[in-house]
């Protein structure tokens, strides 16, 4: 019997493109991974079947959708928008209709994860917000207040105990899911600048990502902005240890560009997304803080996700394409 | 041999066309540029029904998108919504919810086509409604306001620049017009450098200081006056004159309501210093917000900056008009140009002069409207086209003055404003 397919980055290349009309602004694939999910600029979400390309438009939102999640079982796509809306939807079906609409955040939804069991959502956005919602009936369980600029992200540790919210200040909150206490704080402010000649604050944590083995937290974004208005900046992706919620290693890649979008990999290693003045997705092996590969992506990488297999990427772009990459030998 | 220069005669003190005659009738002539003393019962008139300029500068290029003319659901529209007004049918960014209660005060602009996509240049044009070149140099809209508008009396300075931070200072915006006319610079909002008696400088001394100053110069002057001397001379008397109504400058002795509603931040104590000084008789405020120059994440940076200029200036204009003062004070939003429609591969917006936006409100403007039209992806102006000329003729045509006359300048006759283009009629009340 063969031995089964490993994912092997030095072999990364470009498996399939879909074009939409508008620019993708962020990526998905289901938890079957049948489907690519992704959002565009013109407020639609585009659902690809991994195996034809065929798309079907997701349409009720009234503004971008960077936030996307999924119930375990794959039957329910759930999607925040930049209006503040928390939507459900099919995950299958020719012409799919939201089936719940929740006005969740004044302003934009930022990040949104379900917890491991199915059973919550959870939101964060512009009002500083974190909320957790019933996954079954939309009812709201938990507001969690305690940031004090924009919630950029959520992810739940893989115990689904806690629930971690991150901000544009670096500012990593970790709040106790059952009570909605806060517990403690990872400081990741290196991810934020504020850049006084120009009078902006810059950065935030743009991904959050749990290893395999929930004993690493990584947070990505940038650093070295010293012109936030003009796109200089380099990705910086720190790991936090989770029982002392202290820095474990950093990485600080050498190129210009955002840390758009984190993933483990079943054996600890990572893979970032960036995306900026250059388009990259970079290797990281467990425990080395410089990439052992680069791949260079045809135009600049807005988001990322790993399928199911662990042998294929998505990445949502600019010029209007959702991208697969394979990490396998091409087909001859 | 004493000198001809600003000798007081007629000619010299009144430009040809006797411009100013339609804005001081029935109360005697007004100072400045003028230079002819004003009647003590006049004068209080006159500061009744001074006509001034609240300028915002958004200093980067505001995005019209983001703003005034918003484009929800097309290509360019971005992220954020449109939403309604306190006058129907005018809707702005949701980004301004508190402005949007203010609409019916304010007059959006939407056709503005200045063809210069060049900070500098664009600036320029902007605040001196000319376009720049080698061979002259023409003075800011607050210059040609305060000569034509301040009260030769008044303590504060008639060109007063509010900006986000650097020193303070008179800048070299007023050309032709001198130094006099030059702006001070309130870096950061502070009150202008060495404003304040030195703290070990007895008063009595002070006072002994300055007249034998006053005599010394007097005595120079008789043989030796030119423009820059009578610059420094004005300067020095208005310094003395501003010493004794420093407190201008605090706006720590706002209550701390209004404090909190203008907001905690720099914009938010600039506005109110803005209250302060066209409250106490200044006569040009220019206010800087900066930076909307978004390359990069122009809808984060909007929502950073807008976040901070929504509320302070929705709270300006409120207390200017419940305090009487917009029927005396013209408002201007401006920028040195806008934002592309086309959103670039950094969520950014670059350089844009052809369809672009500039918000009047108070004083000589119709108000609680909107002029002009944008294609339906903001792409190019359909309707109602206007250029920076055309605005600046509008300003001066809203605060009472004529800008096709002229000042009399060391016996040149010269245009307050490009003599070439008009004011733009449907806009003025």
């Amino acid at each position: 019997m063969a031995d089964p397919v490993k994912a092997d980055p030095a072999l990364t290349h470009v498996a399939a493109e879909w074009k939409h009309t508008s620019p993708f602004v962020s990526c998905r694939f289901d938890p079957m991974g049948r489907y690519v999910f992704a959002g565009a600029e013109d407020s639609t979400v585009q659902r690809f079947d991994v195996a034809t390309g065929a798309a079907v438009p997701y349409v009720g939102h009234q503004s971008w959708v960077r936030s996307l999640g999924f119930s375990p079982d794959g039957a329910t796509l759930y999607t925040g928008g930049y209006e503040g809306r928390l939507i459900w939807w099919p995950v299958v079906g020719d012409t799919p209709a939201a089936t719940r609409t929740v006005e969740a955040h004044a302003g934009w939804i930022r990040g949104l994860a379900v917890s491991p069991d199915g059973k919550a959502i959870a939101t964060c956005g512009n009002d500083n917000l974190v909320k957790l919602w019933n996954a079954e009936d939309g009812a709201l369980l938990q507001t969690m207040t305690g940031h004090a600029s924009n919630v950029f992200n959520v992810i739940f540790h893989p115990s689904g105990q806690f629930l971690l919210s991150a901000d544009l200040k670096g500012q990593v909150h970790q709040w106790e899911v059952a009570s909605g206490k806060q517990i403690r704080t990872f400081d990741a402010k290196e991810l934020h600048s504020y850049n006084a000649g120009q009078a902006v604050d810059y950065g935030g944590v743009r991904s959050m990502a749990f290893s395999p083995d929930g004993k690493s937290l990584a947070c990505g974004g940038l650093h070295k902005s010293s012109n936030p208005l003009g796109a200089v900046q380099d990705p910086l992706i720190i790991e936090f240890d989770w029982e002392t919620a202290k820095p474990r290693i950093s990485h600080a890649p050498d190129t210009r560009c955002i840390a758009w979008r984190v993933v483990y990999q079943a054996d600890g290693s990572l893979i970032v997304g960036c995306g900026g003045t250059e388009a990259l997705v970079l290797f990281f092996k467990p425990d080395a803080d410089k990439e052992f590969f680069r791949f260079k992506a045809p135009n600049t990488v807005r988001d990322l996700d790993k399928h199911p297999d662990g042998l294929r990427l998505v990445t949502a772009h600019f010029d209007k394409q959702v991208r697969i990459l394979s990490m396998t030998a091409k087909p001859a | 041999m004493h000198c001809s220069y600003a000798c007081n005669s007629p000619e010299h003190t009144r430009a040809r066309r006797n411009f100013l005659g339609q804005i001081a009738a029935g109360t005697g002539v007004l100072a400045g540029g003028l230079g002819a003393a004003v009647r003590p019962s006049a004068a209080k008139e006159l500061e009744k029904n001074q006509k001034r300029i609240l300028c915002f500068y958004m200093a980067g290029g505001l995005s019209q998108l983001e703003s005034w003319d918003p484009k929800p659901n097309t290509d360019t529209g971005g992220p954020f919504r449109a939403i309604p007004t306190s006058v129907p049918g005018i809707h702005i960014s949701e980004l301004l919810p508190n402005i949007a209660k203010q609409m019916h005060h304010l007059t959006i602009v939407r056709g503005v086509n200045t063809k210069e996509d060049d900070h500098g240049k664009g600036g320029y044009l902007m605040t001196t409604g000319r376009r720049q070149t080698p061979a002259a140099d023409y003075p800011h809209l607050g210059a040609v306001t305060a000569k034509a508008l301040a009260p030769e009396s008044s303590a504060i300075p008639g060109h007063i620049h509010i900006t986000p931070g650097g020193g303070g200072g008179r800048s070299n915006d007023a050309a032709y017009l001198g130094p006099r006319y030059a702006s001070i610079s309130l870096g950061n909002g502070k009150p202008p450098a060495n404003s304040g008696r030195d703290p070990s400088l007895a008063e009595a001394a002070d006072m002994q200081r300055n007249a034998l100053r006053r005599q010394a110069n007097e005595r120079f002057l008789q043989r030796r006056r030119t423009a820059q001397t009578d610059a420094y001379t004005y300067s020095y008397e208005q310094a003395q004159r501003l010493m004794s109504e420093r407190d201008v400058f605090d706006v720590t002795k706002e209550s701390p309501q209004d404090q909190e509603r203008y907001g905690n931040y720099d914009l938010g104590r600039h506005c109110l210093l803005a209250r302060r000084l066209l409250s106490g008789g200044a006569t040009f405020v220019q206010v800087a917000h900066s930076n909307y120059d978004t390359h990069n994440e122009n809808f984060d940076f909007h929502l950073e900056q807008l976040g901070e200029f929504d509320r302070s200036f929705a709270a300006l204009v409120a207390d200017l008009a419940d305090r009487g003062m917009l029927d005396s004070t013209l408002i201007v939003v401006m920028s040195e140009f806008g934002r592309t429609p086309r959103i670039n591969q950094h969520y950014g917006r670059d350089h844009w002069s052809a369809a672009w936006s500039v918000l009047l409100g108070g004083c000589g403007v119709q108000r609680g409207g909107a002029y002009g039209k944008t294609n339906e992806n903001g792409t190019k102006v359909i309707d109602g086209e206007v250029d920076h000329g055309q605005l600046f003729h509008t300003y001066l045509s809203a605060v009472g003055l004529d800008p096709t006359e002229t000042f009399d300048v060391g016996g040149r006759d010269l245009p307050l404003a490009d003599p070439s283009v008009k004011a733009v009629k449907e806009l003025l009340s």
